[in-house]
């Protein structure tokens, strides 16, 4: 049976969690039927509100929803949620401390046949420069699920910044899931492999492809962007001694910056950032192509991980 | 409906009269502030404060409380004097405005300042963030009101009419804005800069009753938020006919004075017109 996508599991995991808290509510800008929370809005009509496009005005809506005592979960495409509505967001999420909930849709290339006006690649960037936001990238449908609830139950900002599809499954159903701590999905002490979201499965795939070459990869899932767990990193780091980032997100200022971020200063490891070059994509037929287009197929992740290791052994 | 009695109006007047005097105070000893916008606010911060909210300085986060966004959050000197006075926190307080250990920030801050529902600076967001406000009043049964401050340069702002759109579409009868309508915004008069007329039409034609008002009179003032509480169907916008830097000669309808503070001389001409000596 393929992987349901993202969204769908999403949708359900709302609708269900959904029913046993009432201080739910849902916004949308107009996007419902795409983000399926329709499926919550068919349910629950009178805890939906569709505030129409204007996602600045949805955002707002959503911190007053919050300043009266609910939990607002407030939904958009990523795109217009990190660029369009990122002032509201500053101001009067983070900066005022609102218990807001935002859900970041279409995130990367997975809106591959819309091109890059709906693209989001620069949002992990965004998102993680502003203070008092916890940004959350999950790497599939049941860890995107498996965070609904846990996204209410932790009070303040909160993003979780989701695909349209399917990723490759990484994460088991009733896996311990904690947010600001990282998952070591394989462990290896030739070359860490940190990732996050779709990224995640392919780096588990590139690992598989690198032990039938007598390398062994670890793996490292970051499905926390903000705060970042900087104990795993510096372990995987220290175990490793070189290091690949992937992410389906601009090369500049997502996980891989946080990652050299963080081992600049404490741990300087050679590495090498995967995602897209400073560039905007091309509208695709699938979204699987276009990242493999862009430079994250699982091949390019295994070759630029034997790259980072000649470079370990040099030193 | 009941107007105000004679002793009330001048009552509220006396306050909106010192309210003006300890803006400029404070504007003044900090170097920084605005002016023109405090002062054309005066009655209506007063009205509010003094005679129309549900509030309770003992319990500031009340549940049942009306809430109060200062959309235009750059009227800060005003919304501070007036928390103040009303008793939210020590008026000495205020003399430290500005400095980085006091809690009265540039623009409010719900976090650190007493009486503050919500931060606010950056212009547009009162009516969206009182639309949310008001949806939360109706999923929990509450009856508070929200009542939100814009400047009329604010209505520029895309974000004021996503917002007016909203308020209709849920026919928020709770949600009351109301306009600081001076005419003049930092570059100058709003009719120059980008105009905004017709707004009263405007505003109607969003789907809000619109009453216009002298802002600078209580009795219509009061008036106009005893008629809003009468709404049924639609949220109401109060458009305040105001003057820029109202009370002080020099600083009435100046762009100038939108943010720029008064030297020591201009402080005590400006008090003194007020009736007060510096």
């Amino acid at each position: 049976m393929a992987a349901i996508s993202m969204r769908e599991a999403f949708g359900k995991a709302l609708l269900q969690y959904g029913e046993e808290n009432q201080n739910i509510v849902v916004l949308d800008a107009d996007t419902s039927s795409s983000t399926l929370t329709k499926i919550f809005a068919q349910r629950f009509p009178e805890r939906f509100y569709n505030i129409g496009i204007a996602e600045p005005c949805m955002v707002d809506v959503a911190v007053g929803l919050a300043l009266g005592g609910l939990i607002p979960f407030a939904n958009a495409f990523s795109a217009l949620l990190s660029l369009r509505a990122i002032e509201a967001i500053r101001s009067n999420i983070c900066y005022a401390r609102t218990n807001v909930k935002l859900v970041a849709h279409y995130a990367g290339l997975s809106d591959y046949k819309d091109g890059p006006t709906h693209h989001s690649i620069s949002d992990i960037a965004i998102f993680r420069s502003l203070p008092g936001m916890t940004l959350i990238v999950p790497s599939d449908a049941t860890q995107t699920a498996a965070f609904v609830p846990l996204m209410a139950k932790k009070d303040g900002p909160i993003t979780m910044r989701i695909s349209r599809g399917a990723s490759i499954p990484v994460h088991k159903e009733g896996e311990a899931l904690e947010i600001g701590k990282a998952i070591a999905r394989r462990k290896g002490r030739d070359v860490g492999l940190i990732a996050c979201g779709s990224m995640v499965g392919r780096c588990m795939a590139a690992a598989e492809i690198l032990a039938k070459e007598g390398i062994e990869a670890a793996v490292l899932e970051i499905h926390t962007i903000k705060p970042i767990d900087e104990d795993s990193i510096y372990r995987v780091a220290a175990e490793t001694g070189a290091i690949v980032t992937a992410e389906e997100h601009s090369i500049l200022g997502g996980l891989g910056g946080a990652v050299a971020e963080v081992l600049a200063e404490k741990c300087p490891t050679p590495m090498v950032r995967i995602g897209i070059s400073d560039t905007f994509a091309r509208t695709a037929l699938d979204t699987d192509s276009l990242m493999d287009a862009y430079g994250l197929s699982i091949d390019r992740i295994a070759s630029v991980a034997i790259g980072v290791l000649k470079k370990k052994e040099k030193r | 409906m009941q107007g105000l009695a004679k002793e009330e109006s001048e009552e509220l007047n006396e306050i909106a009269r010192e309210l003006r005097c300890t803006s400029l105070r404070m504007i003044h000893r900090r170097q920084a502030g605005h002016p023109g916008g405090s002062l054309s606010a005066a009655e209506i911060m007063t009205v509010l404060y003094f005679k129309v909210m549900r509030i309770d300085p003992e319990n500031p986060n009340w549940d049942e409380r009306d809430r109060f966004l200062l959309s235009k959050g750059h009227a800060s000197a005003m919304f501070y004097a007036t928390l103040a006075k009303r008793g939210f926190f020590p008026e000495e307080e205020l003399q430290k405005w500005g400095e980085l250990d006091c809690h009265l920030q540039g623009h409010p801050d719900r976090l650190k300042t007493t009486g503050v529902d919500m931060n606010s600076g950056i212009l547009g967001h009162g009516v969206p963030i009182g639309v949310g406000l008001c949806l939360a009043a109706r999923h929990k049964r509450k009856d508070y009101r929200v009542f939100t401050l814009l400047g009329d340069g604010e209505c520029q702002a895309g974000l004021v009419w996503e917002g007016a759109n909203a308020a209709a579409k849920y026919a928020l009868t709770n949600l009351v804005a109301i306009i600081d309508h001076n005419g003049v915004q930092l570059d100058g008069f709003v009719e120059e800069v980008m105009p905004i007329e017709p707004l009263a039409e405007k505003w109607r034609s969003f789907g809000w009753d619109v009453l216009e008002v002298d802002g600078h009179d209580v009795d219509q003032l009061y008036q106009a938020f005893l008629q809003c509480i009468e709404a049924q169907k639609k949220p109401t916008v109060i458009i305040a006919r105001t003057i820029k830097g109202k009370g002080v000669s020099f600083m009435e309808n100046k762009a100038y004075w939108h943010g720029v503070a008064p030297s020591t001389e201009e402080l005590a001409r400006a008090l003194h017109e007020l009736g007060e000596e510096f």
